[in-house]
């Protein structure tokens, strides 16, 4: 039976969460939606990971939804680019699922816990299914699942500020999506397809066309706003600043990453590297806006005193990082970006739990009522240092292999100032972490500082899950790399 | 129809950044929503536009009609629709709330109140 | 010029028309109302790009249940927009005309409107029409390529829907009262006692329809989705006329919920039982011996899960409205 079933994975990877979040409505009581919501979520990651080691063994799979073969069906496709993306994403859910029923305690009201859960359950089927789909307008279907429920889970938060981020994010995150709709229609248009392999044979005929060059601007600068890259960031510092805690912690590692997957997938595999390099200024767009979006989110970083919102500028920073790689179109850069949305997804992921951890006993992550909190919560801010430092990248964590891919993939193009401005970036984010280790670690307590108790083990287990995780993918990179540099590969190799 | 040429479109294009104006400069929250809903209709026709061969029937088959119009656009539209007034109908929760909560739909008066705590 | 080609004129002028209108009126009753009729005019123009299932769609969508949201709100928040604001309309401008022109210069290599010679009609499209009379065994090829070949778009559909009550409910649902109170209906039921003997008359009519719509879509326009909406409409209606609590009476809010969910799980249980059947996920001929008895089978269950949720789903949230609306009136 299990291996019958096996061969369905790519789209029960999918299906196990979609379906888990109406059944946690006929459930109701919210402990039980809780446990229901774990259960769907620890399934759907051994998914994950039985796929990976699939797609390793056999390549790339396909599946033919409803039984009719693409391009006049929906077909889902699994390879070595997805693949361990699609665990990153079910694993992350389902560590932070796990703190999510301590750490909401305090941040929602119970009668909500449910709804809670459910849309936590649509978010990640939502973000899995434009992963695992090989259909151009399935991906905007799935888009919106992930979008709407990811602003549903951020208005929760308890600041009415929240309300507000989330409106901003419904308004940038629909016209992106409207964006790419108009880009996947003049695909369309010319092609007369919307399987991405499919159009990946017919594009190059009429690549020359005017047509095409808008479908392809409409539909970057539409990822480009989903994936929050400077200058279209504006709705990203708020949403994450004000999001119950879990929900920055879960989007943060997630969401973003989803969606340079996307940038990828049609840069490379289905306009091609041919058409998005060579017809088009798009390596020095990248380069440009990476390296700004780098500096300046890492300056602003610097000066803030709320530490959510501190991270979620370095989190922009980040995906300048994530950008500048594949602005360098070698196969290095396009692994270090491969593996650096692996391993930023892990250090993000431990950072804001640990962050949770601090709001669920302050109530409140703010710099001046932290003087000596690492003597209070030794545990939740030895998370906290370990993650800042794989963030820095500093040796034997994972931000160590990602920036040293990244350098070298600069310096394989004989861009060496670039290599520079990377590791002076990295020296802006030593600032910003050491502002909050000094604080929490050398101030002596202060009057400011809250009589609190380390946090419980709900929060603390899926923090240090994802810590060790961390100093594990950082001392062996075996699987990470090697799965990186594959599916590099295979992307410069032509076909998807 | 061809005396058409291009020019459907391009009404349709205007049509769409209309409404890409309203979400843009506009700061009533609910007005956004509805430059919102504008831009996405105009989409749609944009999609049905194209859709269309001359002289074809909708794409009901039936004994005789040999020239049917393309039926793939209006399935993904039919998607598109759906998926429209969902977001419609979760932003003007968020625009209840947030009235509620700030006392206001206006952008630059949450702005203030924003600034002021 | 022929007279489809002066239709389509005049209904795209219309539509710029009320498109700079909206722009213009501060009114925003006036502006919902207007972009009401910008719904409606725009599914005349899909009746004329022989689009007669997205036009059913659009005119209950548009015109009908987003008016109809819009309306509830702005009677909570304020009937005008405020006249000044330091918004920097010139900005706007700039970046609208720039994303214009480069749309206009992406339709230069397009190929003209209506000319059936075009790449989109080529490669996909033709199966479509010529074979699924014989694999679907339905004349309503938009209802093939809908619930069938691309069927499982339609179930992320269901959910996006699903998705949107959970979020409306998250947002605006109540407390539990449990003392219904008792509102206002003697006065007015005297007052409407005519509406409200139509409305008897109308309602079981409406539900007809609906009915008729979910189960002919195969041969015509309609299906779930339309037929939800009409459903919900019914209750709409009933609520307009007798008052919220009265409704509530009538559809209990724990059976709506449950009802929508069991919507969603219904279409994807069709698709799990053909992966017990040993095809894949929707693959509906996994259901009767016969492949093509097997499609309709399938396709009737899912339209049925789509009818539930939609229905269900809307009558959610138009409760979650009004209901926010209720409390509104009684801070006054």
């Amino acid at each position: 039976m299990l291996a019958n079933l096996s061969i369905h994975f790519p789209v029960l990877q999918v299906v196990v969460p979609l379906m888990a979040a109406p059944a946690c409505l006929l459930l109701r009581q919210r402990g039980l939606a809780w446990g229901f919501a774990v259960l769907a979520m620890l399934v759907a990651f051994a998914i994950s990971v039985a796929l990976l080691y699939q797609v390793i063994a056999g390549g790339a799979i396909s599946y033919a939804l409803g039984g009719w073969e693409a391009p006049w069906g929906i077909e889902y496709r699994v390879d070595l680019l997805n693949a361990p993306l699609l665990m990153l994403v079910s694993g992350i859910s389902a560590i932070a699922l796990l703190a999510a029923r301590t750490s909401i305690e305090n941040e929602i009201p119970a009668d909500r816990h449910t709804m809670f859960y459910i849309a936590w359950l649509l978010c990640t089927a939502g973000l899995l299914g434009i992963l695992s789909t090989g259909d151009a307008f399935n991906v905007f279907v799935f888009l919106e699942i992930s979008s709407l429920s990811a602003y549903t889970l951020i208005a929760l938060g308890k600041d009415r500020r929240a309300l507000w981020a989330s409106y901003q994010y419904l308004i940038a995150g629909t016209i992106g999506a409207t964006f790419i709709l108009i880009g996947i229609g003049l695909m369309y248009v010319m092609t007369g397809t919307l399987n991405m392999a499919d159009l990946a044979q017919r594009l190059p005929e009429v690549s020359s066309s005017r047509t095409v060059f808008t479908a392809f601007a409409f539909f970057m600068v539409g990822v480009c706003l989903k994936l929050a890259l400077f200058p279209l960031h504006l709705w990203l510092p708020n949403a994450y600043a004000f999001a119950p805690s879990v929900v920055t912690a879960f989007l943060a590692a997630t969401a973003t990453k989803v969606a340079v997957y996307v940038l990828l997938r049609f840069v490379f595999s289905v306009f091609g590297y041919e058409f998005s390099f060579s017809h088009l200024p798009l390596q020095e767009i990248l380069l440009v806006l990476g390296l700004l979006g780098i500096f300046a989110a890492s300056i602003v970083a610097i000066y803030q005193t709320n530490l959510k919102r501190l991270l979620a500028y370095s989190s922009v920073a980040q995906i300048g990082y994530l950008i500048l790689g594949i602005s360098f179109a070698n196969e290095t850069g396009v692994m270090a970006t491969l593996l650096h949305m692996l391993n930023h997804g892990l250090m993000k992921g431990a950072l804001f739990l640990s962050l949770a951890a601090v709001v669920y006993r302050l109530g409140i992550a703010q710099l001046d009522q932290m003087h000596g909190l690492a003597s209070r919560m030794p545990w939740t801010m030895a998370a906290f240092l370990i993650g800042g430092l794989s963030l820095i990248g500093v040796p034997l964590t994972v931000g160590f292999v990602s920036k040293w891919y990244l350098v070298s993939a600069a310096l394989e193009n004989g861009w060496w100032p670039v290599a520079a401005l990377i590791l002076i970036g990295s020296l802006l984010s030593v600032i910003y972490i050491w502002k909050i280790i000094e604080v929490a670690y050398f101030k002596p307590v202060s009057a400011t500082t809250p009589d609190v108790q380390e946090a419980p083990l709900g929060l603390l287990l899926p923090m240090w899950m994802l810590v060790l995780a961390n100093l594990y993918f950082g001392i062996n990179t075996e699987l990470t790399v090697g799965v990186s540099q594959l599916a590099a590969a295979s992307l410069f190799g032509g076909a998807p | 129809m061809s005396e058409f040429g291009l020019f459907n479109y391009w009404v349709v294009m205007l049509l769409m950044m209309i409404g890409f104006y309203i979400v843009i400069a506009q700061g009533n929250l609910v007005k956004k929503l509805i430059g919102l809903t504008l831009f996405q209709t105009s989409v749609f026709i944009m999609y049905i536009s194209l859709g269309k061969i001359e002289g074809a029937t909708a794409p009901i088959l039936i004994e005789g009609v040999t020239l049917y119009s393309n039926p793939l656009p209006h399935v993904l539209i039919l998607t598109a629709i759906v998926v429209g007034i969902a977001t419609t109908a979760l932003g003007l929760a968020l625009v209840v709330r947030i009235k509620e909560s700030y006392g206001t739909v206006e952008e630059d008066e949450i702005h203030a109140k924003d600034e002021s705590c | 010029m022929n007279m489809e080609t002066v239709i389509n004129m005049v209904l795209l002028s219309l539509l710029v028309v009320t498109a700079i209108a909206i722009v213009r009126i501060k009114d925003l009753f006036a502006a919902a109302m207007l972009a009401g009729i910008y719904g409606l005019l725009s599914a005349s123009f899909f009746v004329m790009m022989d689009a007669v299932d997205v036009a059913f769609t659009e005119a209950s969508v548009g015109a009908g249940i987003s008016t109809l949201l819009m309306l509830t709100t702005l009677a909570m928040t304020g009937r005008f927009e405020k006249i000044s604001g330091n918004y920097r309309p010139r900005l706007a401008l700039v970046l609208v005309a720039l994303t214009g022109a480069l749309l206009i210069y992406g339709t230069l290599d397009m190929p003209a409107f209506g000319t059936a010679a075009a790449p989109v009609h080529e490669h996909v499209a033709p199966r479509y029409l010529n074979d699924s009379y014989a694999e679907i065994g339905i004349p309503n090829a938009v209802t093939s390529v809908l619930a069938s070949y691309r069927g499982f778009d339609t179930f992320g559909e269901v959910v996006v829907i699903f998705t949107a009550g959970i979020g409306v409910l998250a947002l605006l649902m109540r407390a539990e009262k449990p003392t219904p109170r008792t509102q206002t209906p003697t006065a007015s039921m005297h007052e409407h006692m005519v509406l409200r003997i139509v409305a008897k008359m109308l309602i079981p009519l409406i539900l007809l329809f609906g009915l008729y719509v979910q189960f002919h879509g195969e041969y015509g326009p309609g299906g779930g989705f339309q037929a939800g909406v009409i459903f919900a409409s019914a209750f709409f209606l009933y609520s307009m006329l007798f008052g919220l609590s009265e409704a509530r009476k009538v559809v209990n809010h724990v059976v709506v919920q449950i009802l929508a969910a069991l919507g969603v799980l219904l279409y994807g249980s069709v698709g799990i039982v053909s992966l017990m059947n040993g095809k894949n996920f929707l693959d509906y001929s996994a259901l009767s011996a016969d492949a093509v008895h097997g499609q309709h089978l399938g396709i009737l269950a899912i339209e049925l899960g789509v009818g539930i949720t939609v229905t269900t789903v809307m009558i959610i949230i138009f409760f979650a409205f009004s209901g926010r609306n209720q409390i509104e009136g009684e801070k006054d």
